[in-house]
């Protein structure tokens, strides 16, 4: 199969930067699109570029105006677009450990209720999910994951919460995701892992990258307490499968 | 080796420079100072480079004193009345500390950030390439949080020199100029209404956004939309129709639809709008957009030549300047 690629829509984000679109929804073939085009422009860079940040379904291209316009950059983002995607590899496998419902997850019975379901059945859903990072972004080291099962789908909250603790895992429409820092969220939060994303001192500072696949188990609070503690000396605390 | 000894602060003054590039990816926002055009012109006076960390002053009152030798600065931004050891000192002139005495910042008549550059530079450890306070992620140097009093700076003793002075333009109180988009399609008569209307900033803005009041903007398809990269600027619309103008502290990617993007010429005067006081945004071209940031970096670069020194710094002289900038800021406030 080889269809043409259709051209991705140039958006424009104020006066330094475009937002290369390649869909309007959470799609696989679209952020595939997104992390090719990122590592096509990482291999050749264009001069002006200043740094750019993928996300489900589009590429956001920092530049410096002085240096190249809005037009000239966009023809040649257009034609770096044109370039085969190439095939999923075989990526990292991260399983982590999540604290579900109770004081670590306020939002889960207010899901249950929403869904018209029980809060065991709401985590039995989540964990049953193969995910992989389609996105990090918003605060340093929320993950974005794709693959939430369409049944989990919740609107955001209309008023979001100015802080919602770090670690938490967290429902906002179609999308799940791993918060890393304390700070503000409109997504619904079903629970919490001691899993740090994102830890200044540690090697690497950012655990996850773009393309990684995740699964979640369930732990208790008391879990959570020792591995919260092992995770501030610098363990990761999830476990990495080889492919 | 003199010391900055901060004896007075209220919230928000920290530690600002041009910001922290090259991880948004990973979602490290840029922080940075909020004006970058003020946070040049004060480092420039004291012969720093133009984006080197200063103390960004928040609205409210602050003070310093020098401590183990001389210390020079220069204030730039928000005007606010400012004494030396007792005296007047004007905005946008450098002057030099002695030891022991005090630097007092009224609260900003007119403006929010005021930027205090130190000759020199803030010594600390830089992480990403940057000293900027982003207290969330636990970043910034010497302090990874805003400041506190107490808190002692390591700065370089002031070099004998003339001290410095710059003329600048009388900040403008035209609309905040906008280029629409990324998703001004979610939004039908709801642009208009954005355009024409007369908005505030609300008292629950920081650092990382400008929440904004007035009417509610009603979105064609609902406010969620899926995630997707935000740059300063950015204005999102949440659930409620009150727009929120995305700061250097932003998060890195955000779900509500974005209407417009102020332009990186007019950010640093959005961030100087005080809470409460009205505004109004106007629409122009990328290209237009474009040619204002070419201006700005122009500006820029020809800001060293701008800088006169001052050979008699005697207090009429210090009186006049003050005058000048207080019928600046009060053109402004005539004209709200």
């Amino acid at each position: 199969m080889t269809a043409p690629l259709s051209p991705p829509r140039l958006l424009p984000s104020g006066d330094a930067a475009i937002t290369v679109e390649f869909g309007r929804n959470i799609d696989d073939v679209a952020n595939r699109r997104v992390l090719a085009l990122d590592r096509a422009l990482a291999d050749a860079p264009i001069e002006g570029v200043t740094e750019a940040v993928p996300t489900y379904r589009s590429l956001l291209v920092h530049y410096d105006p002085v240096r190249i316009g809005f037009d000239e950059l966009g023809e040649r983002l257009t034609t770096l677009a044109r370039l085969p995607v190439p095939p999923a590899t075989g990526s990292r496998r991260w399983r982590i450990p999540v604290a579900y419902g109770g004081e670590h997850g306020i939002d889960l019975e207010d899901v249950a209720r929403t869904l018209n379901t029980t809060p065991n059945d709401i985590v039995a859903r989540h964990i049953a999910g193969d995910y992989r990072v389609a996105m990090i972004g918003f605060t340093p080291g929320f993950s974005y994951l794709s693959g939430l099962d369409d049944s989990l789908q919740m609107p955001r909250r209309q008023n979001p919460r100015l802080l919602t603790p770090a670690g938490s895992i967290s429902i906002g429409g179609l999308q799940t995701g791993i918060q890393c820092l304390a700070g503000p969220s409109g997504w619904h939060l079903i629970g919490r892992t001691a899993v740090r994303t994102y830890q200044l001192h540690r090697d690497p500072v950012f655990l996850l990258e773009p393309g990684d696949a995740v699964t979640f188990y369930a732990i208790d609070g008391r879990q959570f307490v020792e591995q919260d503690r092992a995770a501030a000396r610098g363990e990761f605390v999830a476990e990495l499968v080889t492919p | 080796m003199s010391k900055l000894l901060v004896t007075a602060v209220g919230p928000a003054t920290s530690v600002q420079d041009g910001g922290r590039y090259g991880a948004q990816r990973y979602g490290l926002t840029p922080g940075g100072a909020m004006d970058r055009l003020a946070l040049a012109v004060a480092n420039c006076l004291v012969g720093n480079p133009l984006f080197a960390a200063v103390i960004e002053v928040g609205p409210l009152s602050a003070g310093f004193v020098a401590r183990e030798g001389k210390v020079r600065v220069a204030l730039s931004g928000a005007e606010r009345h400012v004494e030396v050891a007792g005296h007047p000192l004007p905005f946008n002139q450098s002057c030099t500390l002695n030891d022991g005495d005090t630097l007092t910042l009224a609260a900003a008549r007119g403006g929010t950030f005021s930027y205090l550059a130190i000759e020199g530079g803030v010594k600390g450890e830089p992480t990403f390439g940057s000293l900027a306070v982003n207290a969330r992620a636990g970043l910034g140097s010497p302090f990874p949080r805003p400041l506190q009093v107490g808190d002692a700076l390591d700065v370089d003793a002031a070099k004998p020199a003339a001290e410095r002075r710059v003329q600048l333009p009388a900040l403008s109180g035209d609309p905040i100029r906008v280029v629409m988009g990324p998703q001004d399609n979610e939004f039908g008569e709801a642009k208009g209404l954005f355009l024409e209307s007369e908005w505030k900033v609300s008292a629950t803005s920081d650092r990382m956004g400008y929440r904004l009041e007035g009417p509610a903007i009603t979105h064609l398809h609902g406010y969620n939309i899926v995630s997707d990269g935000t740059v300063n600027g950015s204005i999102q619309v949440p659930g409620n129709g009150q727009p929120i103008v995305l700061m250097p502290d932003r998060g890195t990617s955000g779900g509500y639809p974005k209407i417009a993007t102020v332009i990186s010429a007019d950010l640093g005067r959005l961030a100087q709008i005080p809470v409460g006081r009205g505004f109004r945004f106007r629409a122009v071209t990328v290209a237009e957009a474009q040619a204002e940031a070419r201006a700005m970096a122009e500006f820029l670069r020809t800001l060293p030549d701008r800088v006169r020194e001052v050979r008699d710094p005697d207090i009429t002289d210090a009186l006049q300047n003050a005058n000048i900038a207080g019928s600046a800021v009060n053109a402004l406030d005539s004209e709200t």
